[in-house]
């Protein structure tokens, strides 16, 4: 079962219609808003709680679940509403399209969330190098001012709701909550320490809940059809549909909103053209952008995407990026690239991941080559593990995953290279036991 | 004097910065967004406005220590809490640059999709030597990013603020011809893809109420 143009959210994904408010509301968006505001807070808490969304930006823990954190009665402080548009996971390109595209979608939730959070504010974080893409945000977010649909008395509901873009700079580490909060502090991204979670003490002090862009402009539509509507798709507890971006080695890479528990094969093959080369020339396929662990062919071969699913087998779902691998991938490497990429991109604040980033590429830059001997695979394997989960925030724990997956589906692949090193060049130059170089 | 870290040299540093008028209205503006005594929330847009005056004012988009003094004193903060945000952030250039800022996507997704062909061709057509350099003719500085964001229209390149997407060799080399020339092609794919819609034309989104 597919799903059909009729079910989906984002009706302007490719950008082949006018993104203004005009015809945005002739798409079906902004309508009826006013009504889900007077019904109350509790009502768009249950009603998101009911549909089982669960947030789209990588740890798909459930949304009317976060919401319902914040604290119930000012104590005083302002409430915030945070989105995260800081869109960096490598394999991930989907909020661009809603920004660029269906900006008010994610406008009109931002208000709608605000009230189910108590927040008469709202922030959305977009990262530094989508500048033409924030301009067409903060343009539809002028017209919506323009139109009495955000500020004072937003929709003629009686809620006070003022929205403001913030660009980042270009730095991945602010894609985790705590350090998107420090950014738009002022500071540097380096996240903090929890407990106390944002809904406690988040931005300037004050509660606040971050939030997903796909998250939050799904909401209105799950509001004006339904919670059952939403929850309709999918398995239970993965409902939904989702936006996926399918790219690598297939025929024709796309971004396309289909039903959650989508078989990846019926994905790639129906949306993306198929593998390059046909199905059987597919090696492995890294589910849900970078820091989820591969899956080889063989578990491709009929796995769901789905939270649950792919957790079955040791990888997630996270923000859906699809990265597809064919027979001609020099896998080591495509892994070893993304070991420089967190290496790159590690904040410094703990030790294991800033010194850690930086033993895992440069080992991985030696299995690359082979130079090196195959108990340095294990090393290697008990390395990450030393990393994983001895950390601030998940950061390290995304760099050592896909080192794991390679390992763990991948191992006789590294073994040859090491085999072929050594024939080449005889056996590498001893090495200190624990020295990466 | 700050030191480029890279080569040891010397950054030669502007003698002062004070913000022009367009810097002074944008700044007012995009203070206003953040609550009172607050305002420090504006330093990573107030780094854009310095970076984006020293193009306007002298072709290099960069942000010179006196730029970030500015800040401070605009945002009523200490220098160093200025300084440490300039370096953090990988889009503040703390060092000269061409007239152009070509960007290469260099992470896994547009590797797989032929990055290195990328590079090559920037290497060559903008005769640039290699990352984190500038061409002799200072027309061209080359740097290669981590993941744009644009996958499934990788590999990509990022021209200043615009995204090239679905490049090759050759279509690389033609857009920095044209960029050499003083033209401007439209950003987006160079393949006419619309956006990221599968290549031939969507197979979704045929049908939709409203249109």
């Amino acid at each position: 079962m597919a799903l059909s143009d009729k079910d989906r959210i984002f009706t302007n994904l490719y950008g082949l219609h006018d993104w203004r408010l005009p015809a945005a509301q002739r798409r079906g968006a902004w309508d009826g808003t006013k009504g889900f505001i007077e019904k109350g807070r509790d009502w768009i808490i249950e009603e998101v709680k009911n549909s089982g969304l669960r947030g789209r930006g990588g740890a798909g823990f459930p949304t009317g679940l976060k919401w319902s954190f914040m604290p119930k009665q000012s104590d005083g402080r302002p409430h915030y509403l945070v989105v995260n548009s800081d869109e960096s996971e490598p394999g991930t390109c989907k909020d661009r399209d809603i920004l660029r595209h269906d900006p008010h979608t994610l406008v009109e939730g931002c208000l709608i969330a605000g009230v189910a959070m108590g927040a008469h504010a709202g922030y959305i974080y977009v990262r530094g190098e989508y500048y033409n893409e924030h301009l067409v945000l903060q343009a539809a977010i002028d017209e919506a001012y323009a139109a009495g649909l955000l500020g004072k008395d937003a929709c003629g509901s009686g809620w006070d709701f003022d929205l403001y873009v913030h660009r980042g700079a270009g730095a991945y580490i602010c894609g985790e909550e705590t350090a998107l909060i420090e950014s738009l502090e002022g500071k540097k991204g380096m996240p903090r320490l929890k407990p106390p979670f944002p809904a406690a003490v988040g931005l300037y002090g004050a509660p606040t809940t971050v939030n997903n862009v796909e998250t939050i402009a799904v909401v209105p539509t799950i509001l004006r059809r339904g919670a059952a509507w939403f929850a309709g798709f999918g398995r239970p507890k993965n409902s939904g549909t989702k936006i996926f971006c399918i790219q690598g080695h297939v025929n024709k890479p796309c971004n396309v909103e289909e039903e959650m528990s989508i078989p990846l094969r019926e994905l790639i093959e129906k949306h993306a053209g198929g593998v390059r080369g046909g199905w059987d020339n597919l090696l492995a396929v890294i589910p849900g952008g970078s820091s989820t662990p591969m899956i080889p062919k063989s578990v491709c071969d009929d796995v769901l995407m789905d939270f649950d699913a792919l957790r079955e087998h040791r990888t997630g779902l996270g923000t859906a990026g699809v990265i597809v691998m064919d027979r001609s991938t020099d896998l080591i490497k495509a892994i070893a690239r993304l070991s420089a990429f967190y290496k790159h991109e590690s904040c410094g604040q703990c030790t294991p991941c800033r010194e850690g980033m930086g033993w895992v590429k440069r080992m991985m830059d030696r299995m690359v080559e082979g130079r090196a001997e195959v108990a340095e695979i294990d090393v290697l394997e008990q390395v990450t593990r030393q990393i994983e989960g001895h950390t601030i925030c998940a950061l390290a724990d995304g760099g050592v995953w896909p080192v794991q997956g390679l390992i763990r589906h991948f191992r006789p692949m590294m073994e040859e290279r090491i085999a072929a090193y050594k024939a080449r060049k005889g056996s590498p130059i001893p090495t200190l036991p624990m020295a990466a170089e | 004097m700050a030191t480029d870290v890279s080569t040891g040299n010397e950054i030669p540093q502007p003698e002062s910065f004070s913000f022009d008028e367009e810097s002074n209205q944008a700044i007012e503006k995009i203070v206003a967004r953040y609550p009172a005594g607050k305002q420090a929330s504006a330093v990573i847009p107030l780094l854009y406005i310095v970076q984006r005056q020293m193009k306007r004012q002298t072709g290099s988009a960069w942000v010179p220590t006196k730029g970030m003094d500015a800040v401070a004193e605009r945002l009523g903060m200490a220098p160093i809490r200025v300084y440490e945000v300039a370096t953090f952030y990988f889009m503040f250039n703390t060092r000269p640059i061409g007239k152009i800022h070509l960007q290469v996507c260099g992470t896994t997704p547009c590797w797989l999709r032929g990055s290195e062909e990328v590079f090559k061709a920037c290497k060559d057509a903008a005769h640039v030597p290699g990352y984190g350099q500038t061409s002799a003719d200072g027309l061209f500085t080359l740097t290669e990013v981590e993941c744009l964001g644009g996958c499934v229209n990788a590999p990509i390149l990022q021209v200043d603020d615009d995204y090239y997407e679905d490049l090759d060799y050759e279509s690389t080399v033609r857009l920095i011809e044209a960029l050499k020339r003083g033209e401007r092609p439209a950003p987006g794919s160079v393949i006419g893809r619309q956006t990221s819609a599968p290549v031939g034309g969507p197979l979704t989104l045929i049908d939709v109420p409203g249109e």
